[in-house]
């Protein structure tokens, strides 16, 4: 099931052609036009700087793929919010000052919704590349189109995952405890856990929740109190330093649940965590929308994407990708060059052929794209790959999961 | 259960140490020149990258490694108070304040420059392992880096006691005019006093560098919690920044097990206020002035 990777310089070069050739911007279109100031919010410094740097990169990867396919020109200026939340409304402020006609960001719901106060009051529309929490587009914001799903989705489609894993695998886990990060993300996540665990009737109690600081640096107690609770499936919701902690406890505990599945959280399936942890990293599964492998040309951008970074495309830099293939399609549409323009066209987004699991990126009333899927990760052999559902899955699940102290 | 509770109180004392390591460098800086080091967990961090890189050359035992980085802090601490510091010494605190945060602010810059802000594990077998006592597990690394710790302590108190630089290190502190009318060069004894709290901070990120991924962003943390346990100690008192370490890892244990992991630190700042209502001078401060 596992696909070959292109690995000689040749292929790679076709690799990037065929990129090109797929794209949906035609060649001469913009050659004369000004450049359109597109402001990209991220966490550059602080806590949260490895994934706003991953995204970072995501998004100067998507700017290349438009410019080389002669997309609509833009001028990407990146902010630092600096891993504070509350910090996004006075860059995202800056960065209108500036003439942004466009934001995009921030990877971090708390940011997120500190941007969208800022762009609605200015009226320049906020594409949100990456965060989950369900009230971002419960606030009644007109100016945010979020190409990410809310954490509720992300749940609903965990629990989609975890049933059929069940099915699949004939092993049926009855209880689970939760670990989650004690932030707007872990919070929203876990709230979404809560409301859909009984409304989807899932056959697992849930019989602990664990919060922890999210600048934890120590978590033994954490995993202690999870594996005092005896559970078949530990359930983390994490970004990526914190999984890395929980897995070390967890080896240097000497504890093996039947499963490590994380309901929509990030983390396990990032470089960092597989180079951190070697073996045992794998078999850590998380349930998050995804690229989908079974698409050539999902494929051909991740492969060049390795290629040119040394980095994973990972669900950072997929969604930052997809984010400016989303601007540069509003902008080649928009009647004008100014935000209102902008967010018009954003609003009558309807892309069909792109990169992650689900279906045509659209967005509703409330900005939300209601079509993005769900897949579930497994780290296996040092490298994530999808397990479910099985119309994208390029392998099978490992469940349970192998014993730390056996491997 | 019972063993649950015991891992823990164990692992609350033995980071416990380490912290001691850390707030003793902030106390005994404090102790012998009057001046707040805020840049004490930027030094910690340097530790840290220290620590990752030289295991990553030689893969030598991560406690071991505690040494050279220790040594090489102190070199930093004794040139940066030479060409530096010495010539703040006598301004206002509000000045001194301002080139220590400078400070730390550049540290964290150079360190994003120079190394990202990907965090840094040691990937080290011993980072994965632990000694077992019938139900009692206690993390390898924990427990050297607490050894290691205790015994750089022990070697510095043995230093400040019986050795003659030592002894000019505690008059200084003690009565700086009679060290001066006594011959101490004290611009030397400041330059070495800043080595030797550079060098425990040093070698304390170097033990923590296989518990904690070393990352630019760190050392905020560990300057708050070197406060915390100084002042709960007593400002430049040395058995207090001991004492005040195991209190805090042991108290920042307890408040996981009776309350939630997540109002660990939330327990330190309470402690904290609490001390201080109590004894605002610190659990230690005034005894060892009088």
């Amino acid at each position: 099931m596992s696909k070959r990777i292109v690995s000689s310089r040749r292929e790679i070069l076709a690799a990037g052609a065929s990129v090109f050739a797929a794209s949906a911007f035609p060649l001469p279109a913009f050659a004369q036009a000004k450049p359109v100031k597109v402001g990209v919010i991220l966490y550059l410094s602080g806590v949260q700087a490895f994934m706003g740097q991953q995204t970072r990169k995501g998004n100067e990867f998507g700017a290349k793929i438009v410019r080389e396919a002669g997309g609509p020109p833009m001028e990407f200026i990146y902010a630092d919010a600096e891993s504070k939340p509350e910090n996004g409304r006075i860059v995202a402020e800056r960065l209108i000052r500036e003439g942004c006609q466009l934001l995009i960001g921030t990877n971090d719901s708390g940011s997120t919704i500190s941007v969208a106060q800022a762009a609605e009051a200015a009226k320049i529309p906020f594409l949100i590349n990456i965060a989950s929490a369900p009230q971002i587009t419960e606030q009644g914001f007109t100016q945010i189109f979020r190409n990410f799903p809310p954490g509720t989705v992300l749940v609903a489609n965990a629990v989609a995952r975890i049933k059929e894993l069940g099915a699949a695998t004939g092993v049926e886990p009855k209880t689970a405890v939760l670990l989650h990060v004690n932030d707007t993300f872990g919070q929203g996540i876990l709230k979404g856990v809560d409301l859909l665990w009984e409304k989807m009737q899932v056959p697992i109690k849930i019989l602990d929740r664990i919060g922890y600081d999210v600048r934890a640096r120590d978590l033994s107690v954490e995993v202690g109190k999870a594996k005092s609770a005896g559970a078949d499936l530990l359930m983390p919701i994490t970004r990526v330093s914190d999984a890395i902690l929980i897995v070390r406890e967890m080896v240097k505990q000497n504890w093996s649940p039947m499963g490590i599945i994380s309901p929509g959280s990030p983390g396990p399936y990032e470089k960092a965590f597989t180079d951190a942890l070697g073996k045992y990293g794998d078999g850590y599964m998380s349930c998050v929308p995804w690229y989908d492998p079974t698409k050539k040309r999902a494929r051909d951008i991740a492969q060049r994407f390795e290629s040119e970074t040394g980095d994973r495309f990972d669900l950072n830099s997929a969604f930052a990708f997809e984010a400016v293939e989303i601007a540069a399609d509003a902008l080649k549409r928009a009647k004008s060059q100014e935000a209102a323009s902008i967010h018009e066209a954003l609003k009558e987004t309807n892309i069909q052929d792109h990169i992650i699991i689900g279906g045509p990126i659209q967005f509703n009333e409330k900005g939300q794209n209601p079509n993005i899927g769900g897949a579930m990760l497994q780290n296996q052999n040092g490298k994530p790959v999808v397990v479910g559902p099985a119309s994208a899955a390029e392998a099978k699940p490992v469940f349970p999961l192998i014993p730390f102290d056996k491997r | 259960m019972n063993s649950f509770y015991l891992n823990v109180l164990v692992s609350g004392l033995l980071i416990g140490i380490v912290y001691a390591l850390i707030a003793l460098g902030l106390t005994i800086i404090f102790g012998v020149m009057r001046v707040v080091n805020f840049a004490h967990g930027e030094m910690v961090v340097i530790g840290m990258y220290a620590g990752y890189w030289m295991w990553t050359a030689t893969h030598l035992p991560p406690w071991l490694l505690a040494i050279p980085a220790g040594a090489l802090l102190f070199v930093i601490g004794y040139w940066l108070q030479k060409l530096i510091i010495n010539a703040y010494i006598d301004r206002p605190q509000h000045t001194q304040f301002i080139l220590f945060i400078s400070l730390a602010l550049i540290i964290t810059g150079l360190h994003l420059v120079l190394f990202g802000p990907d965090p840094r594990p040691i990937q080290d077998a011993i980072t994965m392992q632990s000694y077992v006592f019938g139900t009692l597990r206690i993390d390898k690394v924990r427990a050297q880096a607490a050894l290691t710790a205790l015994l750089v302590i022990a070697a510095l108190v043995a230093f400040l006691r019986y050795s003659t630089l030592g002894r000019a290190i505690r008059a200084a502190a003690d009565n700086l005019i009679g060290a001066q009318v006594i011959g101490i060069s004290v611009k030397r004894v400041y330059a070495v006093t800043a080595g030797i709290g550079l060098a425990c901070a040093g070698a304390a990120g170097a033990l923590i560098s296989p518990m904690f991924d070393t990352q630019p962003f760190l050392a905020t943390d560990f300057t708050l919690i070197a406060f915390i346990i100084v002042i709960v100690g007593g400002l430049g008192s040395m058995t207090g920044a001991l004492l005040g370490g195991v209190l805090i890892g042991l108290a920042e244990a307890i408040a996981a097990l009776a309350f939630s992991p997540a109002l660990k630190t939330l327990f330190s700042y309470a402690l904290l206020v609490f001390v201080l209502l109590l004894r605002p001078n610190g659990l230690f401060g005034e005894r060892e002035r009088s």
